[in-house]
């Protein structure tokens, strides 16, 4: 993992997001909009510093980040949660941490924005459908967390749960998943400095659709193993069963991990369409995250354990 | 589905009680023609106009697929919905369009097929043989295209007249095309199945009609030769 030196920096000093909107002019006719859409937004969330993950990469547009999202509890098409998510109400929020730790606790979403000091990360993010994007998150790493837990020696794997509730969530009303989204990792994986818990894109607090307040960010992995909104975090004995590997266990496995030798049955994973790109690109193992998380892996049958 | 029983209920009525005549009634067949023509390129066009007005979203490649596919399916189960719209409003005229929509079929089908192998792969046939080998939705969507070519290709008023009997025989093809086509967007949706099912069960219905009409056809054939058995005949009569 590279180390950083970057000082903190507060609100104000914050690059300008012209700086990312590279390749759209997207937000420029509307700056009165964008100024008044952020304020209250970036009041919300604490300091936070930047650091070289991603620093190579050219993140996507916030319009593509924003319209082109898979959250089924708003609908099942790409466009479906932009347009829908505006139910959500990510305050007042409580995640609360739980099963086999000696603190657990119902952190107030704030308080543990201000708990843990944020970053920013630009990571790839790739889809189990074949397309890809580059997101620059602000988090902190979930192993803080987990640290401040104090997991015991029964906690095996770690739980992730999303909200439940109709109101909020109208796509919760057709049982396409067994409601509410569960999400899973091993607890070295969750405990693995890449993992995120990500409350913030582009220095902005979480939009809806991208699952505000809170959502889990495991780049080597593919995105659905990602939960959003996330109101319980639980440490277990057992290996969770997960939303999409109980929808369909032959096609999403517990692992996930971005893997471009083993295709999903119905389509291969050789390739992918990085959002913006014409040409599609190769897919790299692990997401190209190899060197960090390999490691995790050695030594198991990545065909099996898919 | 709903919103074609209730058509297919007006069609009924329409037969038997008198209408107020449509305002097309007025136009003459050839004009007809031309206008149903321009609303059929509407979807490409809605593409263009997309595509120029930055409408076609983050993954426009993708959009411009599914449109295309869709609009593949579409057209496929409003060609095979002209001999039922024939048969329940008795009006031959029906059967004028229909080898213009068959063939909007056919043109769809090979613009989307075309952003496959363009766009989706960029001709890299290595990979594009292991899809068509390995992925039985782009198996059965290949295939369903192949069986549609050499419809389009006998859609001409020589090939009815050069191959007769035949011809009605060949362009059963549109069947499993149909079936095949609709299996091929079944396969490809992640979980939520909606929409595909609703291309099934628009192709049921009207291959279904198809089915039970063959049926009342064969039972007074049978009974008229004893080559069923009476029970069969009797039966197919109740249902």
């Amino acid at each position: 993992m590279a180390a950083d030196s970057t000082p903190r920096i507060v609100p104000t000093e914050i690059t300008p997001e012209s700086v990312y909107e590279k390749r759209r002019e997207f937000l420029k006719g509307s700056l009165a909009l964008a100024l008044f859409a952020s304020l209250p937004v970036q009041a919300a969330l604490p300091a936070w510093r930047k650091t070289a993950w991603g620093r190579d990469e050219s993140p996507n547009t916030w319009e593509e980040v924003t319209t082109y999202n898979n959250f089924y509890e708003f609908g099942t098409s790409k466009e479906d949660p932009a347009k829908n998510a505006g139910s959500l109400r990510p305050r007042p929020w409580t995640v609360s941490v739980e099963g086999e730790c000696l603190k657990p606790r119902a952190w107030d979403i704030d308080a543990l924005t201000k708990a843990f000091p944020l970053e920013e990360r630009i990571y790839r993010m790739r889809c189990v459908e074949g397309w890809s994007m580059v997101i620059p998150w602000l988090g902190f790493p979930l192993a803080e967390l987990i640290k401040q837990a104090q997991p015991t020696g029964k906690a095996k794997y770690v739980e992730f749960v999303t909200l439940k509730d109709t109101k909020q969530m109208p796509g919760q009303r057709w049982p396409v998943l067994d409601w509410p989204y569960v999400e899973g990792l091993r607890l070295d994986e969750a405990m693995h400095p890449l993992t995120l818990l990500s409350v913030g894109i582009y220095g902005k607090e979480l939009p809806k659709q991208n699952g505000a307040p809170i959502r889990l960010v495991v780049p080597w992995k593919y995105g659905f193993k990602s939960a959003k909104s996330i109101v319980t975090i639980r440490f277990v004995e057992k290996q969770p069963t997960t939303a999409w590997n109980a929808a369909a266990a032959n096609e999403y496995g517990f692992y996930s991990n971005v893997n471009p030798e083993v295709d999903h049955p119905r389509w291969s994973q050789a390739r992918e369409r990085r959002i913006g790109e014409f040409f599609k690109r190769k897919t790299e193992m692990y997401n190209g995250y190899g060197d960090q998380v390999a490691q995790l892996y050695a030594g198991m049958d990545l065909k099996k354990y898919f | 589905m709903r919103p074609v029983e209730t058509g297919v209920m007006a069609a009924k009525d329409m037969a038997f009680r008198p209408v107020a005549a449509p305002f097309w009634s007025r136009l003459s067949p050839r004009t007809l023609k031309v206008l149903l023509f321009v609303v059929c390129l509407v979807p490409l066009a809605r593409l263009f106009v997309l595509g120029f007005s930055h409408g076609l979203g983050a993954n426009p490649i993708e959009f411009v697929t599914r449109s295309l596919g869709t609009w593949t399916l579409s057209f496929l189960l409003i060609t095979l919905a002209i001999t039922p719209l024939r048969r329940f409003t008795g009006q031959g005229q029906w059967l004028r369009y229909r080898r213009m929509l068959g063939l909007f079929a056919f043109f769809y089908g090979m613009l989307h097929l075309t952003t496959y192998l363009w766009l989706d792969q960029f001709f890299d046939w290595g990979d594009i043989l292991k899809d068509i080998y390995k992925r039985p939705f782009i198996t059965f969507g290949m295939t369903a295209f192949l069986l549609l070519v050499p419809l389009a290709v006998t859609s001409n008023d020589r090939s009815v007249r050069a191959l007769k009997r035949n011809w009605a025989r060949l362009h059963k093809l549109v069947y499993p095309a149909a079936i095949l086509a609709v299996l091929h967007y079944y396969w490809l949706v992640k979980l939520d199945v909606t929409q595909p099912v609703i291309y099934a069960s628009v192709l049921s219905l009207l291959l279904g009609l198809r089915v039970w009409w063959w049926w009342q056809k064969r039972v007074p054939a049978a009974k008229a030769g004893n080559a069923v058995a009476p029970a069969l005949a009797s039966r197919g009569r109740q249902g």
